[in-house]
């Protein structure tokens, strides 16, 4: 039951990078292969996930008092679903056209493995501010990773971005079928945790040339 | 500090390997002197394509050295430059790289414009075999991958398929439908029709004088390379035997229109890509089963996976998914058919 000691902005920045849903969690891939054929899609499936991840923690946080932990399980799916069914439905009244395409991800994003889990290792035992802090966080994390992917997916595989054609030729088809997805994902997955390397390598190497200054904590 | 953990491991990975510079190494068993290194084999495997590369540059002309060219010239560099980039050991030179360029070459039609061969030997080397730690730990046949990945990225340019020529400066080849195309669509009758009788039929697909991938028509000198190999026992019959058996058996009960039994064996064992997906491919040491008997089932499957693709399946040809497919099943096969550890005690059955 401990309290977050990191300020809000450290949340935020935890749930963009250091703890990024796509690329380092490998939780919630799903969406990630099947929404993220076009950039359009992409986009509208990690702005629903960024207003379910928050809204859900913001209420958890809310009612974490009330609730008996025997039976915390039931209630928050039934949060998750709600706030996802209000996404759902009004997904379907504006944007009929992007919903013929992604609906069914709509309503699966209940059983995204990332908004539950946010919810129960954080929202139930931390104040509403940095819970709403941290769903911001999670869910800006998810929609960074959906634009990244389904960018390259679309200009590689149509040659086009937001439905625009961009390249003329011959694209590689391969890149909006499911296989591409995983090629996609896997080299951005890889490409991160190279970066990740690096800069820690860096970070090892500046340390070790710098006079020995002792830093504790 | 991490970089010279990385230095240390990779010079002793070094020591234990380079035999000749540390002479006095002692290893634990077996302790085998042999000439063989994988550049001796890799370069003989490319050796022992070459006659179907003639034949393919005498068929196809100037075409076939140009796509096999990019496809050998795209592997080997895209292997040194990931090397070099990577501070890894650079083994681009010991045939390897050359050997997935080459095959990818020899998978591709004759009409392929630049851009397909540098893409699929760039999938086939950075992605299916440097990403997934290089030589040795590659669970797919990497020329495999890279063809697999441009027929279903460019479908419509990787099935135009080019008439034989034999004239070696016709560039401009009209296209025409490959045997296993036109048996799909108009059944043996056609095929006949399309190459006179029977006689000259299995002549000219023994030969290579039909459309096709650039180095997978000819059968005669794919068998004189396999010929090579087997002698030199750099690959056993299990493999190709089982798997060229399966086919045969599988066309000649299900092959035909007439019925059970009625199908024609010889035209699929000579068509498509068959004799050098079963020589060349699916022999690869890395993605097969290391047991004699896993290795006779990795080929019925292959082979039944194969007429099942060419018999059922959408496309004509089933030898790259087939192969890709069993690719999967070989560390599984390994477990199931590996032998009893000598001396191991068999469980007893719990009694009731």
């Amino acid at each position: 039951m401990a309290h977050t000691d990191k300020s809000n902005w450290e949340l935020i920045k935890n749930g963009m990078f250091s703890e990024n849903t796509i690329f380092r969690m490998a939780i919630s891939l799903c969406p990630s292969i099947a929404v993220t054929n076009s950039l359009k899609n992409g986009f509208f499936m990690g702005v629903s996930v960024i207003f379910v991840q928050t809204m859900v923690n913001l209420t958890v946080s809310l009612i974490r008092n009330f609730i008996n932990p025997k039976i915390r399980i039931p209630i928050f799916m039934m949060v998750i679903a709600g706030y996802v069914s209000l996404i759902d439905m009004s997904m379907a009244a504006f944007a009929r056209p992007v919903y013929k395409q992604i609906g069914l991800y709509i309503q699966l994003i209940v059983a995204f493995a990332s908004i539950f889990a946010r919810a129960e290792v954080f929202a139930v035992k931390n104040k509403i501010i940095p819970s709403v802090a941290d769903g911001l966080g999670m869910g800006i994390g998810f929609f960074l990773a959906m634009i990244v992917i389904s960018f390259f997916r679309e200009l590689l595989g149509k040659g086009a971005l937001w439905g625009l054609p961009i390249v003329s030729g011959n694209p590689l088809l391969i890149m909006v079928l499911p296989a591409g997805g995983f090629f996609a994902v896997g080299l951005l997955m890889g490409f991160f945790n190279w970066v990740d390397i690096r800069l820690a390598e860096r970070k090892a190497a500046a340390a070790e040339t710098a006079p020995s200054v002792e830093t504790t904590g | 500090m991490p970089k010279q953990v990385r230095h240390d491991t990779k010079r002793k990975i070094e020591m234990a390997t380079d035999v000749k510079t540390h002479p006095l190494i002692v290893s634990v068993s077996p302790h085998v002197r042999d000439e063989e290194s994988i550049a001796k084999i890799m370069w003989t495997v490319n050796f022992a394509l070459l006659p179907a590369f003639i034949m393919s540059v005498y068929y196809f002309g100037p075409r076939a050295v140009y796509v096999t060219g990019l496809c050998i010239l795209t592997a080997v560099l895209s292997e040194h430059l990931f090397q070099k980039g990577l501070n890894r050991k650079i083994t681009s030179t010991d045939g390897s790289a050359f050997l997935t360029g080459l095959l990818l070459g020899m998978n591709l039609p004759p009409a392929v414009p630049f851009y397909i061969p540098i893409a699929g030997s760039l999938v086939a080397v950075v992605i299916t075999k440097m990403l997934f730690g290089g030589l040795g730990y590659n669970i797919f046949n990497p020329a495999l991958v890279g063809r697999a990945f441009l027929l279903i990225s460019w479908p419509k340019l990787m099935t135009i398929w080019s008439t034989p020529t034999a004239q070696f400066l016709a560039m401009d080849a009209r296209t025409t439908a490959t045997p296993l195309g036109i048996l799909k669509e108009e059944g043996a009758v056609k095929l006949m029709e399309v190459f006179g009788d029977k006689a000259s039929l299995y002549s000219q697909l023994l030969m290579g004088n039909r459309a096709g991938s650039l180095g997978e028509t000819s059968a005669i000198a794919l068998l004189i390379g396999a010929a090579i190999l087997i002698y030199k026992r750099y690959i056993t019959w299990h493999i190709p035997f089982s798997f060229l058996g399966t086919v045969a058996v599988a066309a000649w009960i299900f092959g035909g229109r007439g019925g059970l039994f009625t199908g024609d064996p010889v035209i699929h064992l000579l068509s498509g890509g068959l004799m050098l997906g079963a020589f060349f491919m699916a022999t690869d040491y890395v993605t097969c089963p290391t047991i004699k008997k896993g290795q006779i089932i990795f080929g019925i499957g292959c082979g039944a996976i194969t007429m099942l693709i060419r018999l059922k399946g959408g496309f004509p040809e089933g030898v790259m998914f087939a192969i890709l497919l069993m690719n999967c099943f070989a560390p599984l096969i390994d477990r199931g058919v590996s032998p009893k550890m000598f001396g191991a005690v068999k469980k007893k059955e719990e009694k009731k």
